[in-house]
């Protein structure tokens, strides 16, 4: 019980630069919805719902489109695609002796920043720990995307600009640490990000989503990686 | 024919809500299998390695900026700062540099 309080509380504590990285990003994404014709509350629930830049861009995208529905369900299925990976590595950090209710609702918050906390845990991932991250993040998600609608271009764009990396430097403090540890990592990490790079920088390749791109080398270079290097037993699934 | 817009808001959250909690629900087992857990085992590094760089750059408006930012980042993270202060002192420095008038 004090453990699920405990980890509620580091939740919420490492959700906060996820909240604001999310409100940067929230608010540019209300004036998305703004221009589709989407009022100011619905647009609220659409992110309290999808929890998903890139879901939701194509999403509101779309709808100004006035898209068919199948449309909007393959597109959101192909923008949200790399969650399937993401959901796959979290199903193997729980506690055989969770309660199966819980990955119901976290399969609600299964967003990469949420994810990306959750994954380095260092021992099995106490349910409580993304629902705090949630608690705090997620309002910001909703609330941003909200005033993104009513506000518009109000926020000076050199404050959305800063705020704007906060993901990133999380996504950073997140990495580094196991890869100055593990060699190994370390070097997938850099090629990953050269790829990365490269790819959204050739002409032909870079006019693909970015969220299959990095689903694509997501699984090229994890794959490659795995067959090179495969982990031995304990260090094994979930880092 | 106009379309209503709860039946695409229903329509985008169902389709995100399976793809996220069908693999947590349906895969309850350990995986035993060495290339799938190796597999799994690099996918966040290298997720996250891929979505930061270049996206880093091209979220801010100079994307020099940006730049020293990432490498900030990474630095402050070697020398082992939370999450929350890279974040922030990223944020911050995106701020500072965009501040010099010659860097757009």
């Amino acid at each position: 019980m004090n453990n699920n309080i405990s980890s509620f509380k580091k939740g919420i504590r490492d959700g906060i630069p996820i909240a604001l990285g999310y409100f940067a990003v929230a608010f540019t994404l209300g004036i998305v919805a703004r221009n589709s014709g989407i009022s100011a509350p619905l647009s609220a629930i659409f992110s309290a719902t999808c929890i998903s830049s890139t879901g939701e861009y194509v999403g509101f995208t779309l709808i100004g489109e006035q898209a068919a529905y199948l449309e909007i369900a393959i597109m959101t299925l192909v923008a949200n695609a790399r969650y399937l990976l993401l959901s796959c590595a979290l199903s193997q950090k729980f506690s055989p002796t969770m309660n199966f209710i819980h990955r119901f609702f976290i399969g609600i918050f299964v967003t990469d920043e949420i994810f990306g906390i959750s994954i380095s845990c260092k021992e099995s991932l106490n349910p409580f720990y993304p629902y705090g991250a949630a608690a705090i993040s997620v309002p910001a998600w909703a609330i941003g995307t909200a005033l993104g609608v009513i506000m518009g271009n109000v926020l000076p764009a050199n404050i959305v600009s800063a705020l704007s990396v906060g993901i990133y430097g999380m996504f950073i403090a997140i990495i580094v640490p196991p890869a100055k540890e593990n060699k190994i990592i370390a070097a997938f990490v850099v090629i990953a990000m050269i790829i990365s790079y490269l790819s959204s920088r050739i002409p032909s390749i870079a006019s693909i989503s970015s969220g299959t791109r990095i689903i694509v080398i997501t699984i090229v270079i994890s794959s490659i990686a795995a067959l090179l290097f495969p982990v031995k037993d304990k260090e094994g699934a979930g880092v | 024919m106009t379309h209503n817009i709860y039946i695409y808001l229903l329509i985008m959250a169902g389709v995100t809500y399976l793809i996220r909690v069908l693999p947590l629900t349906l895969i309850r087992k350990e995986i035993t299998n060495t290339f799938i857990k190796s597999f799994l085992y690099y996918v966040p590094y290298i997720t996250l390695a891929a979505m930061t760089f270049p996206a880093m750059m091209d979220a801010t408006n100079s994307p020099i900026a940006g730049a020293v930012a990432f490498v900030f980042a990474l630095i402050l993270a070697w020398k082992g700062a939370s999450l929350f202060v890279v974040s922030v002192l990223a944020c911050l420095m995106v701020f500072v540099i965009e501040l010099i008038p010659f860097i757009h």
